[in-house]
């Protein structure tokens, strides 16, 4: 079992999107600021955090209100590392178009897998891609 | 049904519109909706609008906001108006560059750059 002094873990089923951003964004700002974690580690893992839990229910889920998000972290004083996963089909991150590329740039959406690969250190989708695995380092001391 | 809170305080000021955001952390997936009613409400209200946002108040934002900025700004477009962004905290600016949002979306570091780049 887990020491709670060096280490934080939940393991939460979040049952709808608006309470399970909240929840989670308490519980995990409240964790990486234990665990020293500064301002713009704390920046970068919310946005991926919200990206991916909002993809879990929009896109994985479909808004379907019968299905759930589950959440899963592990944060020490070296990472923060998270699983998203929802109830859908799961899909193909290679299929997103680039959203940076002149003819997307202006699209209303697209930019979430994006921002989640640019801001963490590691983040792969697990076939048949319903859940998302994906880390934060802190920076190691020079 | 309550009234939707207002995210965003809106002045004339010479004939262009600023539009200051009310609280911190503002543009996430929850509050993203009624922002851009409320945005868009702006965009309508004349034609040619000359519309600067500050986002001297922002923490935080979703892929979402993006969104309703990139939406705005076709709105406008469509109105012959001009949009300008401002006062951008450094680590919500970078995310405008990794999305490469800031070849389309003008960004300033003052509210006086800004009104002075608009025609």
């Amino acid at each position: 079992m887990s020491d709670p002094s060096t280490v934080f873990a939940c393991d939460e089923t979040l049952q709808e999107l608006r309470a399970g951003l909240e929840r989670v964004h308490e519980m995990v700002g409240a964790a990486l600021a234990r665990f020293g974690f500064d301002e713009g580690a704390a920046f970068a893992i919310r946005l991926a955090l919200e990206e991916a839990i909002v993809n879990g229910f929009r896109h994985g889920n479909r808004n379907d209100p019968n299905k759930v998000v589950f959440f899963r972290a592990r944060i020490d004083d070296k990472a923060a590392s998270f699983e998203i996963e929802d109830q859908g089909p799961g899909f193909d991150p290679k299929a997103i178009p680039d959203p940076t590329d002149q003819f997307n740039i202006e699209m209303p959406s697209g930019r979430g897998v994006m921002l989640i690969k640019a801001y963490m250190t590691d983040a792969e989708y697990i076939p048949p891609g319903n859940k998302l695995r994906m880390t934060y380092r802190k920076p190691q001391a020079t | 049904m309550a009234a939707s809170p207002n995210h965003i305080s809106v002045r004339k000021i010479d004939g262009i519109t600023r539009i200051d955001f009310v609280n911190r952390n503002i543009l996430d997936e929850l509050n993203i909706h009624e922002i851009n009613v409320q945005l868009m409400k702006v965009a309508e209200s004349e034609f040619r609008p000359k519309i600067v946002i500050v986002f001297r108040n922002v923490e935080h934002l979703s892929s979402a906001a993006f969104g309703v900025l990139v939406a705005l700004k076709s709105r406008m477009d469509s109105r012959d108006g001009q949009l300008r962004l401002c006062e951008i905290q450094p680590k919500i600016r970078e995310a405008f560059a990794i999305t490469k949002l800031d070849r389309i979306l003008p960004i300033h570091d003052t509210y006086d750059a800004a009104v002075a780049s608009l025609s």
